[in-house]
């Protein structure tokens, strides 16, 4: 009994093993050819507000607590700050300007685009940041210039 | 009891003693510095500024942001504060004067017995009881502690109840996709908009862009401040002087005042 039990435990093992190994062939293989990827534009700062998993799961939740902080009661970190995103994930077009987010190039429409997902965010917002002013733009707004380095350490 | 428990800064302290203050305030805004990241540095090193508020703070109801605008000093031809807060929030028009957005304008007004005449800005009012905010019906349309009039975007629907009970005719509706807008002031198709007393800027302890420009470039009618507050500025004035609300009949209790109306 004991000898035909770990016999059956090693035949799980190899069988996760292998299940596993071949989910990872398949990844790189879809990654190599066949499916299609998104592809997500570098932001500008060393690193995001929060990793990168965290970002991918949760920014929309941030987006919108933010947003009624602001809103209605007047918060004006930057951390989190719609702005600050648009400011530092801001991607060139063609003669070095910042494409709006009717391009399909725009770093939220990139994945948007790929999980089809239509947001609104865009209709009121600017989804770039002001020309010829990029961030000192935003500076200029929220008046203390040297919270510049605020979103990009945290 | 509550005698013996004043707070130890207490200005009636014995011990008080103005050198360890300046030392201890000292240390503070040298902390301040030091520690760089934004919301220190701009809560603390700006002390004497009752108005200040850290960004992390929510706005209170201690403050009341009010405009007194004296017609004495405002020139019927001068439109800099129109122009300045067109500037300001990214207004453009689209050549339909019948709905284009209009946060501020100036009206003529004139008295029919005696032919005199006044041009006085007129903008939201920001009143302490907003029928814009009663006859809203998502609650999009709401007054901020500190007794700015705002519309949420995020929940305005678009049905313009708001712009039918104003009295002021402050509001506007939004008929065309825009593009572009400036980052501190979000604004879109299909909602309504009016005077934000410049809100970006006041958090930010500044200035609503028509008053800065009616004081560089026009003829400095116009005065912001916290009614709240009777050490202000504009506080002492409504108390000294006769100033008259538009419309005060309605007992809306707007926040901007005039003079020389």
């Amino acid at each position: 009994m004991i000898v035909h039990r770990t016999a059956t435990r090693m035949i799980a093992v190899a069988l996760v093993f292998i299940t596993g190994l071949a989910t990872a062939a398949l990844a790189a293989e879809a990654e190599s050819s066949g499916v299609p990827m998104p592809v997500i534009p570098m932001g500008m700062g060393d690193s995001c507000v929060e990793d990168t998993d965290f970002m991918r799961r949760n920014h929309m939740d941030m987006l919108k607590h933010q947003r009624d902080e602001t809103t209605l009661r007047g918060v004006r970190t930057r951390q989190y700050s719609l702005v600050e995103c648009i400011n530092c994930h801001v991607v060139s077009g063609p003669g070095s300007e910042a494409v709006s987010a009717s391009d399909p190039q725009h770093f939220c429409r990139a994945c948007h685009d790929y999980a089809a997902i239509n947001i609104d965010c865009f209709q009121c917002h600017a989804s770039r940041p002001e020309t010829g002013a990029s961030t000192a733009g935003h500076a200029a707004g929220f008046a203390a210039p040297a919270a510049d380095g605020v979103s990009g350490d945290q | 009891m509550n005698m013996n428990r004043k707070p130890k800064d207490s200005k009636t302290s014995a011990d008080f003693n103005p050198a360890r203050r300046s030392f201890l305030g000292a240390m503070a805004t040298a902390a301040g510095v030091t520690l760089a990241p934004g919301v220190i540095l701009y809560g603390i090193s700006k002390p004497s500024t009752s108005s200040a508020k850290p960004l992390d703070a929510a706005v209170s109801n201690e403050v009341r942001w009010g405009m007194l605008i004296d017609l004495g000093r405002c020139d019927s031809g001068c439109d800099e504060c129109v122009s300045a807060c067109a500037k300001e929030n990214g207004l453009r028009g689209f050549d339909r004067p019948e709905t284009d957005a209009q946060w501020i304008r100036k009206v003529a007004v004139k008295d029919p017995q005696t032919g005199a005449s006044k041009s006085l800005p007129v903008m939201c009012q920001h009143c302490e009881n907003p029928p814009c905010v009663d006859v809203c019906p998502t609650g999009a349309s709401f007054k901020r502690a500190d007794g700015i009039v705002l519309v949420n975007k995020h929940t305005c629907i678009g049905c313009r109840y708001c712009m039918m009970a104003c009295p002021y005719k402050a509001r506007s509706f939004i008929h065309e996709t825009l593009e572009d807008q400036k980052a501190h002031a979000p604004r879109g198709k299909g909602t309504v908009e009016s005077c934000t007393l410049c809100v970006h800027r006041v958090d930010a302890d500044r200035l609503p862009a028509c008053v800065e420009a009616c004081s560089d470039k026009g003829g400095g009618a116009m005065l912001f401040g916290d009614l709240n507050d009777p050490g202000s500025e504009i506080s002492k004035r409504v108390a000294t002087y006769a100033t008259q609300q538009i419309r005060a009949d309605l007992g809306l209790n707007p926040g901007v005042r005039y003079r020389n109306l």
